[in-house]
C-alpha cells in the first residue's frame, strides 16, 4: 500500500477520536479515505454506490472503534470494514445480473478452464509435450515504459473490468493498488493460495490482451 | 520420471514464482528452466511487463469533498448520538 503508515500518531489519533474530536476525525478521513474509495470501487460499478459504501463505513468504524484494540494497524482494520461493506453491496447489486459470484469462498470462482490458452504448447503426442509452439511474439521495445499510451491504459483498464468478480477485486488489490498478498488474503478472508489462483488467472487474461493489442499493430 | 517443469507448467506457475511462493525445490526447477528456455523467459518477462503497466492504470483520485462533508457530519451526529 502506498500511503505513509502514521502509526506513531495513531494512538494520538485514536484517543483524541474517541473524546469526539472533528480534526482528528478529519485527519482520519484525510489519510484513508480515498484509498477507502477505491477498494469500494474494485467491488461496485458506480461511483455513487462506492460513496455510500464509505459513508457506511466510516458509521461502522465509529460504531466499532471501542472494539478496535490495535492488533491491526488502524489501516487495514478500516480497509477490511470497507472491503466487508462494499461486498455485501456487490452481492445485493449482482442479484440483478446473472452469472455475477462475488464470493472468495475456495473454488468459488465460475472461471474453471485453463489460465493460459493450451494450444500454444505441444499436445501430450508432440515430440516434446509442453514445449511452446512457437515462443510468445516479442512486444515492441520502448524506452521508458513509452509502452503505457493512454490507449494501453484503456485496454487494461477494459480487461480488468470484464473479468469475473472475484479475478477483478483480487487484480486491483495486489496489481493496481500494490498490495500484498498478506493484506490482501486479510480484508477478503481468503488463502494465499486461492487469492494467487485468482490473481494468476486475472493476469493472465490483462497479458493475452496485451499481447494481442502489441503484437498485431502493423509494424 | 521427468523432473523438469515443461513450457507449459512454467507458465502455470509464474505467479506463484513471482510471488516467492514456490517450495524450494520447483523453484530451482523453475529458474534451471530458465536458463535454456528462451520462451519461457520472454513469457516472464511479459508477466513482469503486464504487473508494471497494471500497476500504472491506478489514478490517485482524491475523496471527493461533497463525502468528505457527508462523512464529517455524520460523525457529528455519531458525537451527538
Amino acid at each position: 500500500m502506498h500511503a505513509p503508515e502514521p502509526s506513531n500518531s495513531e494512538a494520538e489519533l485514536l484517543a483524541a477520536l474517541r473524546s469526539g474530536d472533528e480534526n482528528a476525525f478529519g485527519a482520519l478521513v484525510d489519510a484513508y479515505g480515498a484509498a477507502m474509495r477505491r477498494v469500494a470501487l474494485a467491488f461496485v460499478r458506480s461511483s455513487a454506490a462506492a460513496d455510500d459504501v464509505v459513508q457506511e463505513a466510516w458509521l461502522g468504524a465509529l460504531r466499532g472503534l471501542d472494539g478496535f484494540e490495535g492488533r491491526s494497524a488502524l489501516r487495514t482494520w478500516l480497509l477490511r470494514i470497507v472491503a466487508n461493506i462494499a461486498r455485501t453491496h456487490a452481492v445485493r447489486e449482482a442479484r440483478t445480473v446473472p452469472f455475477s459470484a462475488l464470493d472468495f469462498a475456495p473454488d468459488s470462482d465460475t472461471d474453471r478452464g485453463p489460465a493460459f490458452s493450451p494450444d500454444r504448447f505441444q499436445g501430450p503426442d508432440a515430440q516434446y509435450p509442453g514445449r511452446w509452439v512457437s515462443f510468445p511474439a516479442s512486444w515492441p521495445a520502448e524506452p521508458d515504459g513509452a509502452l503505457l499510451s493512454g490507449e494501453t491504459r484503456e485496454l487494461i483498464a477494459a480487461t480488468i473490468a470484464s473479468l469475473p468478480d472475484a479475478q477483478r477485486v483480487v487484480i486491483t488489490l495486489r496489481d493496481v493498488e500494490g498490495w500484498n498478498p498478506a493484506e490482501v488474503c486479510s480484508v477478503l478472508d481468503v488463502s494465499e493460495t486461492y487469492q494467487r489462483v485468482l490473481l494468476h488467472r486475472a493476469r493472465t487474461k490483462v497479458r493475452a490482451a496485451l499481447e494481442d493489442y502489441l503484437t498485431s499493430e502493423s509494424p | 520420471m521427468n523432473d523438469e517443469f515443461s513450457c507449459q507448467e512454467m507458465s502455470e506457475v509464474v505467479t506463484d514464482y513471482l510471488d516467492d511462493a514456490l517450495p524450494p525445490d520447483e523453484q530451482q526447477r523453475y529458474e534451471r528452466h530458465l536458463t535454456y528456455c528462451a520462451g519461457c523467459n520472454r513469457y516472464l518477462d511479459q508477466m513482469r511487463e503486464t504487473i508494471r503497466q497494471t500497476g500504472m492504470v491506478a489514478r490517485e483520485e482524491p475523496l471527493p469533498l461533497a463525502l468528505r462533508e457527508r462523512i464529517v457530519d455524520q460523525f457529528r451526529n455519531w458525537r451527538r448520538g
